[in-house]
């Protein structure tokens, strides 16, 4: 690799940094992205370059297909469905890594490491790894994209002996790297690659839909490090540092989704969290009799309210509900109340979800507020409007050490004067535990489908 | 904002201090070693900064953002397109060079879709008018 390259490769990590640095602020988020695609542009041209790649007009069209796909499918997608768009995104960048890896295996000399059948021991290392790790990345994310889009149940899959299978396979997967580092037989490459790409559906298949945050995020930090992994094969620093971005950020993401959860993350990846299960154990029958209005109430009491907070969970993300919440909202603020909107760290299916899905409806971002910036305002507010959450303004969390969700920080709804609950019916949340919130004297449910309550709210607004 | 772009511009001249010299302890360790077998060391060296380098920016990101940080870092991870565009280079037809073709596809789907989805992200945040 001549020293101009390297320079240039060089200089695309470092836009590559700037990019994610500019995700710092709203303000200077699209130049970051931009950053990014310059970076992208020069990692290109300059690997075009290399006097080794000839075959132009091959690699012009799967670049130009392949573009085309990619921005089509990210012109049309809802925003809703973004969180099962970028699942499969990383599914794409795990099977990538496992043709790169395989290409080096049959054709060594085009990246400089050695012969077929006479690669170096620590190249075949690195191979076998990135290939690994890239399988994993591709089925499990297949599997996340299934649970999210609904092609799969997002009920969790346990069966016993789960685990076991699992640690065997992953020794399977070891003993076989090494019998392929001593051997270079293509036959164990692909037994890697079947037994990487087993073991990725079945660590996913048992986590249950709503943790598909952290999953999402962990797809993202794998689909980093086999990115990484091809790095060390190929020499280029600049695969291992934006591998390196990327898993570090994955992994950042994930942490920051388990401690909104107060769960471990080994804990997640076990699985069997929630679903029918949890729902079974968990959601004792209860007589009482929770309060029920109507949209006429509510409009009736937040027109005169001063100070109002809404909630937004995945409810709203499935009932498509942002837009008519907006409308809502921006009614009450012409009624003079204020405004705002507290986000949960896990609310929604990806990390952000709701921060996207609220800038969709044209809901100004100085307006959307996380857990730790909002949460004492509860107290001296009059309406908390909760939409499509639950477990995360359940106060069981603070007082029942025996609940599922024990620990786990939440939105001090229950603070506020009067809280309004639109739910679909009175079943409990993902956690499989009753929210005690719901019986309250100062809570209000209003059934229905999130979209069809808020409209029914901005008529009562109207009238 | 004029504030947040000198604070960039260090940053990237900060970047640009460590990648030379990061760069220079490459070129050294490649004259005294000289080999591929030698370049572990250097890339896991190279591995361990960048995840700090990772760490403190990703931690940067403001949570509204978390969304688009996750597009962001979709379309970089594609950056294994440089990986792919070796293994299709060759002019002749082998089967390595049919992979590598399918993984300049597979890398350029995600690098166009992770940039203009989380484009479209980006330009929907708006400031209170």
């Amino acid at each position: 690799m001549s020293n101009l390259s390297t320079v240039a490769y060089l200089i695309s990590s470092v836009l590559f940094i700037l990019s994610l640095r500019g995700l710092s602020h709203p303000t200077t988020a699209r130049r970051g992205n931009f950053y990014g695609i310059v970076g992208m542009a020069i990692a290109i041209v300059t690997t075009v370059a290399n006097p080794g790649v000839l075959s132009y007009k091959e690699i012009g069209i799967a670049f130009v297909i392949g573009g085309l796909i990619g921005s089509i499918i990210a012109t049309r997608i809802q925003m809703t469905a973004l969180p099962q768009l970028v699942a499969a995104f990383h599914s794409l960048v795990g099977l990538a890594a496992v043709f790169v890896a395989a290409s080096a295996f049959y054709n060594p000399s085009a990246f400089n490491i050695g012969t077929e059948g006479n690669i170096p021991l620590g190249s075949l290392v690195e191979m076998a790894i990135g290939t690994a790790i890239g399988a994993v990345t591709f089925t499990g994310s297949i599997i996340a994209f299934g649970k999210l889009q609904g092609f799969v149940s997002g009920n969790p899959l346990v069966f016993k002996g789960q685990h076991l299978l699992n640690l065997l396979l992953g020794l399977a997967i070891i003993g076989l790297i090494a019998k392929f580092c001593i051997d270079q037989n293509p036959q164990f490459f692909w037994l890697i690659v079947a037994a990487s790409f087993l073991i990725g559906v079945l660590l996913i298949v048992p986590i249950g839909g709503a943790d598909m945050p952290v999953i999402v995020s962990m797809l993202n930090s794998y689909s980093g490090w086999a990115a990484a992994g091809i790095g060390f094969t190929l020499s280029n620093n600049l695969l291992i540092i934006t591998g390196a971005l990327v898993g570090s950020s994955g992994a950042i993401l994930s942490y920051i989704m388990c401690k909104g959860m107060n769960r471990s993350f080994l804990n997640v990846l076990l699985g069997g969290f929630g679903g029918e299960q949890a729902a079974s154990t968990g959601g004792v029958k209860d007589d009482r009799q929770a309060k029920q209005g109507n949209a006429a109430d509510a409009a009736f009491m937040m027109k005169n309210s001063k100070t109002i907070i809404i909630v937004p969970g995945y409810g709203m993300a499935v009932a498509q509900a942002q837009h008519a919440l907006r409308e809502m909202g921006d009614l009450l603020k012409a009624a003079g109340a204020q405004v705002r909107y507290a986000i949960h760290p896990v609310a929604g299916r990806m990390p952000g979800h709701m921060n996207v899905l609220l800038a969709e409806a044209n809901v100004p971002y100085d307006e959307v507020l996380e857990l730790d910036e909002i949460n004492r305002d509860f107290s001296e507010t009059d309406v908390a409007f909760v939409i499509g959450a639950n477990d995360v303004t359940n106060p069981a969390a603070k007082t029942d050490k025996t609940s599922a969700i024990y620990g786990m920080p939440i939105l001090d709804v229950e603070n506020a004067g009067q809280v309004f609950f639109v739910k679909r019916g009175m079943a409990s949340g993902y956690a499989g535990v009753q929210n005690e919130l719901f019986f309250r004297d100062n809570t209000l449910m209003l059934f229905g489908d999130a979209k069809k309550v808020c409209e029914d709210i901005i008529k009562g607004l109207e009238n | 904002m004029s504030e947040i772009s000198n604070q960039l511009e260090n940053l990237s001249y900060k970047a640009q201090q460590l990648a030379d010299q990061a760069n220079q302890l490459a070129s050294t360790v490649v004259e005294t070693s000289g080999g591929h077998s030698d370049f572990l060391i250097f890339g896991i060296t190279v591995l361990v900064l960048a995840c700090f380098v990772g760490y403190y920016v990703v931690w940067s990101v403001t949570p509204a953002l978390h969304s688009p940080l996750m597009g962001v870092t979709n379309a970089i991870s594609s950056v294994i397109i440089v990986g792919a565009l070796l293994a299709a280079g060759p002019i002749d037809s082998t089967i390595s060079k049919y992979f590598g073709l399918v993984a300049v596809g597979l890398a350029s789907v995600n690098i166009f879709g992770g940039f203009v989805v989380t484009n479209r992200m980006l330009s929907m945040f708006k400031k209170k008018s």
